[in-house]
């Protein structure tokens, strides 16, 4: 272990920085004349100017001096740090060393370069090294012979399908999308009522495959899930289909490079493919909810792996799903709706705007089973082309979510168990009544999809939405 | 080695615990793998013979070698035909 002096001077450098070239007659001269430690955290033969030179390469100096820049140059007395230059500034490095006329034949100054302890990468490693990562969780240790994805499928941490492993490296550089503290707690996660800590949350949107910039977007995600309103517990424990979806908005979504184009469902995105993953591994991890445990789904559907879309907010002259519910334009944010699977509205024939309502409107009396009303939420996913004729006919959407909520009448009597020589159905008092197909505010609206087809899309809800299940829940984007 | 962080809730040990042993034989089935090794087929069959005595279904299987693991499909096979095993591991 390298040991600083208690009095002297101290420099940082490294060869592959100009400025610290340039600075090697300077340091030679100062070996010379005061009591100099030249720490070098790249190449132990640099600079040739000073033959104590000490290896720094491992870079435990440099971390422990919290080196930024180098060339620093530091003074210290009586074991304590009284000065510190960063860079060439000849006047600073004459005062800080009491010695004039250095380098009189280089510029008055130069800007150093980027220390080598503060690289990513490497201050993950030192961090670890020094046991100054702050991180909680248990440490697992895999065997050096065991495969990482044997090991961590064993533990039961996987969804089926290979993970990312959560190394300290990988967790504490995901960390560093978010400002908030690793320990903050975001709440308690169903089945187990286990706290939600951003750290546990970031171990599990590494796996996930998440960059540190989705960090924010899967943090709000997981907050949005856990308000009570979304009640989280019953829709994983449902025998139902359904499982979180997540639709982003905001500016986070472009820059995150997040899809809300063609084959905005599909896969292929890895913003939008991780994001959703980690949410579901949150909910699997952290709160223990696995199929055929807790979770009850009699099919489950494929978005419980992942389901996480951006809106198409650019292409659409309506206002974006997260200003519907009460959030400014321009803040980022997310939407949870316990939705599943997808049921397509193909219409290529509709050129008027009542007409494409109709259509919209029949295949959602569909949805769940046309004898169910008011049947469950649903998410309309409306996709350029049939938002051009909505927005000729100068539709907003709200008059659209009006028409299509007033198309969704239905004469109680085609409801009646066993009407139609169906069993399923309601009561017999509907008959004579009209019954709507959803509840009020049971309809949300989304602008994506690719340029080209006439083909929407509807995301189906629980059978328990509203007040007495699950609300849909936003939440904005923290940085 | 490999450290990585426990993404769950710390609530179960690090090492994974072996599953209960079942508290009756009734209705299981039990395998008996002879692994190869020289007399373990006769002290094998003597216990599937007593076993069976009791009314507890019985299966039989073999390694190839007592030097190498159990092929895959031995391995499958029998994890999916048997509640639990049996076998000799040494003369």
């Amino acid at each position: 272990m390298n040991t600083l002096p208690r009095d002297g001077v101290v420099a940082v450098v490294k060869r592959d920085c100009p400025t610290c070239t340039l600075t090697v007659p300077v340091l030679g001269e100062l070996a010379r004349r005061v009591e100099l430690a030249v720490y070098t955290q790249d190449d132990p033969s640099f600079p040739e100017s000073v033959p104590a030179r000490i290896d720094d390469t491992a870079l435990d100096v440099s971390y422990r001096l919290r080196i930024e820049i180098v060339p620093t140059l530091l003074r210290f007395e009586a074991g304590q740090e009284v000065d510190r230059i960063m860079g060439w500034h000849r006047g600073e490095w004459e005062r800080l060393t009491g010695i004039a006329g250095l380098g009189s034949d280089l510029p008055d100054m130069r800007p150093g370069c980027g220390a080598r302890n503060i690289e990513p990468g490497v201050v993950e490693r030192l961090k670890i090294r020094f046991n100054e990562t702050g991180l909680k969780s248990r440490r697992i240790e895999i065997g050096a012979d065991e495969d990482e994805q044997e090991a961590m499928d064993a533990r039961g941490w996987t969804d089926g399908l290979p993970l990312v492993p959560p190394s300290e490296e990988r967790v504490l550089r995901l960390l560093d999308g978010t400002a908030r503290d690793p320990q903050e707690m975001l709440g308690l996660v169903p089945p187990d009522l286990a706290p939600a800590t951003v750290e546990k949350i970031a171990i599990n949107a590494v796996m996930a495959g998440c960059k540190p910039e989705y960090l924010p977007v899967v943090l709000a995600a997981v907050e949005a899930v856990l308000d009570e309103s979304f009640a989280m517990h019953g829709v994983l424990a449902t025998t139902m289909f359904v499982g979180p979806v997540v639709i982003v908005n905001g500016p986070i979504r472009r820059r995150i490079g997040m899809n809300a184009k063609g084959n905005v469902l599909g896969q292929g995105n890895r913003a939008n493919a991780s994001i959703g993953r980690a949410l579901q591994l949150v909910i699997r991890n952290i709160g223990g909810g696995r199929p055929r445990e807790v979770d009850r789904a009699t099919l489950g559907n494929p978005g419980k792996y992942t389901y996480c879309f951006a809106e198409d907010e650019e292409g659409s002259s309506w206002e974006p799903l997260s200003v519907a519910r009460g959030l400014k334009l321009g803040q980022s944010a997310v939407t949870v709706f316990a939705g599943y699977g997808l049921q397509g509205i193909v219409d290529q024939k509709s050129r008027d705007a009542e007409s494409l309502a109709r259509s919209f409107a029949g295949s959602l009396k569909a949805i769940n089973n046309i004898k169910l009303a008011p049947a469950c939420d649903a998410l309309v996913v409306v996709c350029p082309e049939h938002h051009r004729t909505f927005r000729n006919a100068g539709w907003s959407k709200a008059r659209l979510l009006e028409e299509l909520y007033r198309l969704c009448e239905i004469p109680g009597a085609e409801l009646v168990a066993g009407a139609n020589g169906i069993a399923e159905g309601g009561p017999s008092s509907l008959a004579g009544k009209t019954v709507n197909k959803f509840r009020p505010d049971g309809l949300m609206i989304v602008h994506a999809g690719g340029d080209a087809g006439m083909f929407s899309g509807i995301i189906a809800g629980w059978s328990a939405s509203g007040e007495r299940g699950s609300l849909p829940v936003t939440r904005e984007v923290k940085p | 080695m490999t450290v990585l962080l426990d993404p769950t809730s710390e609530r179960s040990p690090t090492i994974r615990p072996r599953l209960p042993r079942p508290e009756r034989l009734d209705g299981l089935t039990i395998g008996i793998l002879d692994i190869a090794k020289p007399r373990g087929d006769v002290f094998l069959r003597r216990l599937g013979e007593r076993i069976s005595e009791r009314g507890i279904a019985v299966k039989h299987y073999a390694k190839p070698t007592n030097t190498r693991v159990a092929p895959l499909p031995l391995r499958l096979q029998i994890a999916t035909e048997v509640d639990l095993v049996v076998e000799g591991l040494s003369d």
